[in-house]
């Protein structure tokens, strides 16, 4: 930790995985119970972005009855502004690969899968190599578990969890119904569990250390460490391990350029926080009891005085309007009203009030979107539109 | 029974199955929550988002349609949060939809212009997004127009084409903004693997997909002078014209639809019940023929079993599909196609007329009957054998066109010569009735008595089940049929080409030992037919099938060959079935189709 670092850094996931062997063979010793409720007390919660317990997760696909069931690691990482996963990936594959079998160990599954997005053609060769070393030393201790990769074909809704299912079916990746959701109905119709790389990677944490070294670090409701990927305005990009719960003013004063204007949390589908909200503002998941906490799969892009905020929700509804799987009504037309209606009013074709009308629409959106893309478009447009008005107007 | 479970809709206590959508347990009260991609013959998609109703302490609105019920849901459909939503669901739909509607054709009858009514869209403020697309129409297909502009991409007709017919012709490709309902390689409907059924057009809620209309043609037909204007009616527009004309589904009209043809003009008004009936006496003699040939003369040739051939979506669709197995089919044209062939040349010849001035006109329940009559060798009386195929809701257009009330018609009669039929013609309108009625003709060829059912009601074809066997033991047949007897004759029916697909697979993996199989390509046969009134759903199939099977029961002939017409034909023209002249007028050959 140098001088001038003010939120604390961590080194959890990328330190030494040279023990995992070790890991695996204690952990299936013990029982698929016993490794629940360590999860379940560390309170690890999914770090895509959503923030589901994990713990849970596993648990109520444990519970299931069914011949097969499986695992699938969400390595589709395609929210702008986040590049973790890769590295995780590239750095410590085998923290993740001993995750996804004990995954499978405790749940009943004989596979795992690997949904690899497709711009991450690059890691496919070493992370093969990676996979039968794990294979061979499963095979060694005669524990049968198999490791697939899946390559994703690059399109962002994808990364939903039903839509990344539909696509390693072979389908067209639009998200389904929920529910039923994946724990009881997943991939093949089977009970999945589907966990992000760097959630699979945290559980590696707390089966090698116990729950309580990871529930230690972080604050209430936003237990442990998690991966930032920092970019934008900032002397210091890149990935950083830090505890969650810190505050915004406190990250802005260690990675800012002293003319952090707002910052993005959480990539496209996160919010936009202005520079007057950042000491009200933490980072960890919903539930915090003072104050506003916003939760993120790991992004966050500084903005300094020199950006427009108007280009910059021109370009997240471009992504948008484009990687909409185009399903459903409110996502599909929505966006491309958004787009299209903050233009107009740039222009000068649609009256400043018009942006009202955007807004309300955007909360539609929210309400009624079939999957957390659609829904989560309101959170970037109405954080930049109503922080940030004058921008979109003149 | 399932478990039950207790929930509240707008306050009201309703018990139900656990599993039931919150869409069907409104029904069951009288709540009507809008839907616009929801229909009931298809897979639950959840994608237009208009049925989004309230569960108290859930942020997020749920779509009705997709979402089951749970004990102890308290569900809003009429709140605030949920009309203003679904204000902006139908806003954004219509943003994307060419909503010019008084130039549609469908205007009137359109699913999302009477949701934009009923909710009242009045400041439409959003961009219109057309604008920014380059659509084209296409209208290639002699069926089916395609106009991407009306699509609000519900994809009811890629469930529909998936799910009902396994064509898939329709699929969505692209996503965001530019998704759209397209085909292989956004090629035209006309060059794509499409059976033409229409079962895309009858889904569609817009007018998106609609059937390519040659009613202004039939109109200058009849304006002409010079020209004779025929036409015939198939079986299953008189159970379906009915519903476009102010009656309940399931109504016989069959006279006031004669009525309703001669004024408007028509010069003969036929019926294809009568060549319905022709086509039984073809192509029960065909396959006798061949079980001759394959039982008593071991004749390796012939193809067993033999198919059905009414159906023209079914015939593309096994050119299209199953090329190698074309010699199963009968050779026998659809009875629209007899007709044709006939009333230009048996028809003319008798009634003295020269079959150029005559116009051939049918109306019929199905789309893909266009493309059949449009068919190079459909020529064989010299000229085009049909001129133009209306389907029953294009002919209520032009009752309506013309002024007539058709509620208070007097019922009329068919005209002569082509205008007699039995009730074994009239259920070739619905799946099962081409097996019926072939089985009680053959059965009675062979063994010179009726068929063992009571009151030649063969209800083990009858039904809507996908797939429906039946076996009819032959005793005692006459002394030519000695090597039937104690044969029985293995029989089968399947209608959706869904279920035709898994016929002809299991026919391809040698394990369909039938002798004859039915197939007809819309769900419900004929009644179902694409070109049949929209809506058209389980229920409303349902009570045309009844009203079918009612017409058959009322009539005194009920067996084809006791058809008096039919008797007069051959005595006066064919001479005995698969004559020389039946095979030059009413039998035709396949085409094999690229993939």
């Amino acid at each position: 930790m140098s001088d001038n670092d003010i939120v604390k850094r961590a080194d959890f996931i990328f330190k030494n995985e040279n023990d995992w062997e070790e890991v695996l063979t204690k952990s299936l010793a013990r029982t698929p119970n016993e490794l629940i409720n360590e999860l379940i007390s560390s309170e690890l919660k999914g770090r895509g972005g959503a923030g589901f317990p994990t713990g849970l997760k596993w648990k109520l696909t444990s519970e299931l009855k069914s011949d097969d069931k499986f695992v699938i690691c969400n390595a589709d990482e395609g929210e702008p502004g986040t590049f973790k996963d890769r590295e995780i990936l590239s750095r410590v594959p085998f923290k993740v690969l001993t995750a996804i079998a004990l995954c499978g160990y405790v749940i009943g599954a004989k596979q795992g899968f690997i949904y690899l997005r497709g711009e991450y053609f690059f890691l496919q060769q070493e992370l093969k190599k990676a996979i039968s070393e794990f294979e061979f030393f499963c095979k060694e201790i005669k524990y049968d578990f198999k490791i697939n990769i899946f390559m994703g074909s690059g399109a962002y809704i994808c990364g939903e969890e039903t839509a990344l299912f539909e696509s390693m079916e072979g389908k067209r990746g639009e998200p389904r119904n929920k529910p039923p959701y994946p724990t009881a109905y997943g991939y093949q119709g089977k009970p999945t569990v589907i966990n992000n790389v760097e959630t699979l990677a945290h559980t590696f944490t707390i089966f090698k250390y116990g729950a309580k070294r990871f529930y230690d670090l972080g604050v209430q409701f936003s237990r442990g460490t998690k991966l930032f990927s920092v970019s934008g305005d900032t002397p210091k990009p890149g990935i950083y391990e830090l505890e969650l719960g810190m505050s915004l003013s406190d990250f802005v004063d260690d990675f800012g350029d002293d003319d952090t204007k707002a910052v993005q949390v959480g990539g496209a589908s996160g919010f936009l926080v202005p520079r007057k909200k950042f000491s009200a503002t933490s980072i960890g998941y919903e539930g915090k009891l003072v104050g506003i906490s916003l939760p993120t799969g790991g992004s966050m892009m500084l903005f300094n005085s020199s950006r427009s905020m108007f280009n910059v929700l021109d370009n997240y509804l471009n992504f948008f309007a484009e990687e909409s799987c185009g399903q459903c009504t409110p996502c599909r037309v929505g966006c491309q009203q958004l787009l299209k209606g903050i233009k107009a009013v740039k222009r000068g074709e649609k009256p400043a009030s018009y942006l009202d009308k955007l807004l309300s629409l955007a909360e539609t959106m929210q309400y009624t979107a079939k999957c957390g893309l659609g829904q989560s478009v309101a959170n970037s447009f109405t954080s930049i539109v109503e922080n940030f008005r004058e921008e979109m107007i003149y | 029974m399932g478990k039950k479970v207790k929930i509240t809709i707008n306050g009201q206590p309703v018990e139900i199955d656990k599993g039931t959508s919150i869409l069907d347990a409104a029904k069951q009260i009288g709540v009507i929550i809008p839907t616009l991609c929801y229909h009931k013959d298809l897979c639950v998609a959840g994608n237009c988002r208009v049925c989004i109703v309230e569960i108290a302490g859930q942020k997020r609105l749920a779509p009705a349609c997709a979402t089951p019920c749970e004990e102890g849901m308290d569900v809003l459909t009429n709140t605030h949060k949920v009309r203003n939503s679904r204000k902006h669901i139908i806003e954004l739909l219509l943003s994307e939809h060419n909503a010019d509607c008084t130039s549609c054709y469908k205007n009137g009858n359109c699913e999302l212009q009477l949701l934009a009514s009923e909710f009242k869209i009045m400041n439409q403020d959003f961009i219109h997004l057309v604008p920014f697309r380059n659509y084209t129409i296409d209208d290639y297909s002699p069926s089916i127009i395609k106009d991407d502009s009306k699509c609000i991409r519900c994809q009811r007709c890629v469930r529909t084409c998936a799910e009902l017919q396994s064509v898939n012709a329709l699929t969505m490709a692209h996503k965001g903004e530019y998704a759209q309902v397209t085909t292989f390689f956004e090629k035209s409907m006309n060059d794509v693997i499409c059976t033409n059924c229409g079962q895309c057009v009858n889904h569609c809620p817009t007018g998106a997909l609609v059937e390519k209309n040659y009613i202004e043609e039939v109109w200058a037909a009849i304006s002409d002078k010079s020209k004779y204007v025929v036409i015939q009616t198939a079986p299953a527009v008189r159970v379906g014209l009915g519903e476009e004309l102010g009656f309940d589904p399931g109504t016989r009209v069959t006279g006031k639809m004669v009525a309703a043809l001669k004024r408007l003009g028509f010069d003969a008004v036929m019926d294809t019940d009568f060549t319905a009936d022709l086509t039984i006496m073809e192509e029960g003699s065909e396959l006798l023929s061949r079980l001759r040939k394959a039982l008593a003369e071991n004749d390796r040739t012939i193809k067993l079993p033999m198919a059905t051939s009414c159906s023209p979506g079914w015939i593309k669709f096994i050119e299209h599909l199953y090329p190698e197995f074309l010699d199963h089919l009968s050779t026998c044209k659809s009875p629209q196609q007899m007709f044709g062939a006939l009333v230009k040349t048996y028809y003319a010849k008798a009634r003295k007329l020269d079959p150029e001035r005559i116009v051939s006109v049918s109306v019929m329940p199905c789309t893909a009957k266009k493309f059949e009559a449009a068919r190079p060798e459909m020529h064989d009386s010299g000229y085009r054998d049909v001129d133009y195929v209306l389907t029953t809701r294009e002919l209520a257009i032009m009752i309506k066109q013309a002024g007539i009330d058709f509620t208070r018609l007097e019922e009329m009669h068919f005209d002569r010569l082509m205008g007699e039929s039995t009730g074994a013609g009239v259920i070739f309108g619905s799946t099962g009735g081409v097996m019926e009625a072939a089985l009680r003709t053959a059965y009675e060829l062979v063994t010179g008595r009726e068929v063992p059912f009571d009151k030649l009601n063969i209800t083990p074809v009858r039904g809507t089940e996908g797939i429906r066997e039946a076996r009819v033991k032959i005793e005692k047949p006459k002394k030519e049929w000695a090597f039937l007897d104690g044969v029985e004759l293995k029989c089968a029916v399947a209608h959706g080409l869904v279920n035709a697909k898994y016929i002809m697979d299991k026919v391809k993996a040698g394990k369909a030992d039938y002798h004859f199989v039915e197939f007809m390509a819309c769900p419900g046969g004929c009644l179902g037919g694409g070109g049949q009134p929209i809506p058209t759903n389980p229920d409303i199939r349902q009570r045309r099938a009844i009203a079918i099977y009612a017409e058959d029961e009322g009539m005194t002939l009920r067996k084809s060959h006791e058809n008096p017409e039919i008797i007069k034909i051959y005595n006066d023209f064919l001479g005995h079935p698969l004559s020389e002249v039946s095979h030059h007028l009413l039998h035709t050959k396949y085409t094999p189709r690229r993939l």
